[in-house]
């Protein structure tokens, strides 16, 4: 068990920067997720951390050692790959004994820990079959018990559950968060899944273009980006954004969508904002459950509007309904019984307690 | 309005049931016909080889049926298989073609894995080396090594040429490239993470190799050793040239060294010889085919 520190690391390619700087810091016993898009320098980090790449600048420490110059089989750490990358030629049980058998541990301590982890993971049946006679849920349950019956110091894991389908994706996300409850080792898990970084991490790491964009819990993330590029990322549907400017009426302080359409501001958000300048381009960040159908009753921050649906998508407990507002298509929840049609207008309302403003230049969230 | 008369009768082609439809059955009888063929092409020289091995001379050079034997023999292999002489033939062979066989394994599997795997400067270049010098034919080449092994052994005294064993020197330099472009084709098709998995485990390269690459690329391997013993074990060119000595020779040049008197040709022997020479690599063919045709095949498909 350790902590991982990433200091200024840097990878490049010849001309190209894959990885531009990361400050990173993982506890004992945390999970921590990369995610990002394809390209955005997740997995190479990853495998700096694993030793399978050469850093080009910076360090990274493991249990407080810089190990930037040291091999991989002794950074004590293991490693779970999107391919599974089982042998071939060996069983179930030989799989997962492969390192312990290199490092000549005693034949009872292999026998017990690859049973205890076989059990562990609910293979204890399959332990004499070979890799091809497994299913995919299967194979990834045994890259895991090769894992963890080395006992390192930490798992990393590489986009593990791209290669199953949907529904065994689900199972064995809660499968890894199972292990990871029982054994605790510190864990740094990619994904370009945000839904899989969600359910899985007590913090992620949300990577753009070889950089960090922020890091924070899930539920900060979902609920304070810090950029339009993890507003955007994070959630499904994804956060609509609504270019808008502030504008003072009678002594309050509106958001201007359309030139027919603004709204004022509740008292809590006009206070954080009052201080913006004017004329700046702005962006209204509203997430899909925020853009629901209007109430009978007035709420404080809730503020009516008609719109006319392009499309709805009826998901069972609730209906998806889209539109197009200035140019800018946006996504609301609304209740399956609120009579959303396609083609057909509906009285619609936005939460502005739960709103963004974000710099339509930087995309800074303000 | 028009009427309509609907044809209930169905199409006029007889309808066939069944997976096979009537451009595969033609395709297929090409097939079989052009099989035929060759089968015919490449099977009457050992045929005729056989019926030759089993005549004894009075009847080979009797102007009989020579697809037929008439009073067939043993006398040709007897005589062969209690020669001394065309027994060690034979062990000469052998012994030079198992060593060629584990020299070449030991330096083109190592040599394919460091192509394959060890990225280093110059790796891909050197790849393509390996297989450019296969393409060099040894009729370019023996004059050149022949003369190399001359002024060798005028130098230090060591007499290699007119020793067997100079052709453990000597069948390397066909054997070692190709099996190693072989090898690193087999090798490149194993899945990068399998060998990061390993190094990850704890592997040192020499052990990811012989633990995890030579087992996984085992049919590749086999379709080396398979190559390279059929290369040792066929070689004739060089055999003719660096020995000369009887008790020097190897099989194919001592049947027609010692069976060919000036102008005297003792078929039955010849025959005899030459199928008694072709038996080893066709039993090891018959057992390996599978794994042959595997290995050269790999690489094709990600499998």
């Amino acid at each position: 068990m350790a902590d991982v520190s990433l200091r200024k690391v840097v990878k490049r390619y010849d001309e190209v920067e894959a990885v531009r700087g990361i400050d990173l810091d993982i506890a004992d016993h945390e999970f921590v997720v990369l995610v990002g898009p394809s390209g955005c320098g997740k997995s190479t980090t990853l495998r700096m951390i694993a030793g399978l790449e050469d850093i080009s600048d910076g360090d990274i420490m493991i249990g407080g050692d810089v190990v930037n110059d040291v091999p991989p089989k002794d950074r004590d750490i293991a490693m779970v790959f999107q391919n599974y990358a089982l042998y071939p030629h060996m069983t179930v049980a030989e799989n997962m004994s492969f390192g312990l058998r290199l490092k000549h541990y005693p034949k009872a301590e292999i026998k017990s820990r690859v049973t205890e982890a076989a059990r562990m993971l609910d293979i204890t049946d399959l332990i004499d079959r070979k890799p091809k006679q497994l299913s995919g849920g299967q194979r990834q349950r045994v890259a895991m018990g090769r894992a963890i019956v080395r006992n390192p110091k930490v798992f990393l894991f590489d986009e593990p559950l791209s290669n199953l389908d949907a529904k065994l994706r689900v199972q064995m996300r809660i499968e890894i968060k199972k292990v990871h409850q029982k054994v605790r080792t510190t864990t740094v898990y990619v994904t370009h899944d945000q839904v899989e970084a969600m359910t899985l991490a007590d913090r992620v790491v949300v990577m753009n273009h070889g950089r960090i964009e922020q890091i924070g819990t899930p539920n900060e993330l979902y609920h304070k980006p810090a950029t339009r590029f993890v507003a955007s990322f994070i959630g499904s549907p994804a956060m609509n954004f609504v270019p808008c400017r502030l504008e003072d009426v009678g002594g309050k302080l509106n958001v201007r969508l359309t030139d027919r359409l603004s709204f004022p501001l509740p008292p809590a958000r006009a206070a954080r904002y009052q201080g913006l300048s004017r004329t700046d381009k702005l962006l209204l960040g509203l997430r899909p459950e925020h853009v629901m159908e209007a109430r009978p009753h007035a709420e404080p921050g809730i503020e009516p509007f008609d719109a006319v649906l392009d499309v709805t998508e009826p998901m069972g407990m609730e209906t998806l309904v889209y539109f197009t507002l200035e140019g800018s298509q946006l996504c609301g929840r609304v209740n399956p019984n609120a009579g959303a049609q396609d083609g057909s207008p509906l009285r619609l309302a936005v939460d502005l307690n739960n709103m963004h403003l974000l710099n339509e230049v930087t995309g800074a969230v303000l | 309005m028009s009427t309509v008369t609907i044809d209930k009768s169905g199409p006029t082609r007889k309808v066939k049931y069944g997976s096979m439809s009537r451009d595969r059955t033609w395709a297929l009888r090409w097939s079989y016909f052009f099989l035929t063929l060759f089968a015919i092409f490449s099977l009457v020289p050992p045929f005729y080889m056989l019926i030759t091995s089993l005549k004894s001379s009075a009847e080979i050079s009797a102007a009989t049926n020579p697809w037929w034997v008439y009073h067939p023999t043993l006398s040709n292999y007897v005589e062969l298989l209690t020669s001394n002489q065309f027994l060690r033939f034979f062990w000469n062979s052998a012994w030079v073609s198992i060593i060629v066989v584990t020299i070449t394994m030991l330096i083109s599997v190592p040599a394919a894995f460091a192509l394959a795997r060890m990225k280093f400067w110059g790796s891909a270049t050197l790849a393509t080396g390996v297989f450019l010098t296969y393409l060099i034919p040894d009729s370019l080449l023996f004059i050149p090594l022949f003369k190399m092994f001359a002024v060798f052994g005028d130098w230090t005294g060591i007499q290699l040429v007119n020793r067997w064993y100079v052709l453990l020197f000597i069948y390397p330099t066909l054997t070692v490239p190709f099996c190693t472009w072989i090898m690193i084709g087999y090798f490149a098709s194993i899945p990068k993470e399998l060998d990061e998995a390993a190094i990850i485990d704890g592997a040192s390269w020499f052990q990811t190799l012989t633990r995890i690459f030579i087992p996984v690329a085992l049919p590749g391997l086999i379709a080396a050793t398979i190559f390279a013993f059929t290369v040792s074990w066929a070689q004739f060119l060089y055999p003719l040239v660096f020995t000369t000595s009887t008790d020097q020779l190897v099989l194919p040049v001592g049947i027609i060294t010692t069976l060919i008197k000036g102008d005297v040709f003792n078929w039955g022997q010849i025959m005899t010889g030459a199928l008694l020479g072709a038996a080893p690599p066709l039993i090891i063919y018959a057992f390996l085919m599978d794994y042959y045709i595997a290995g050269l095949t790999a690489g094709a498909t990600k499998g």
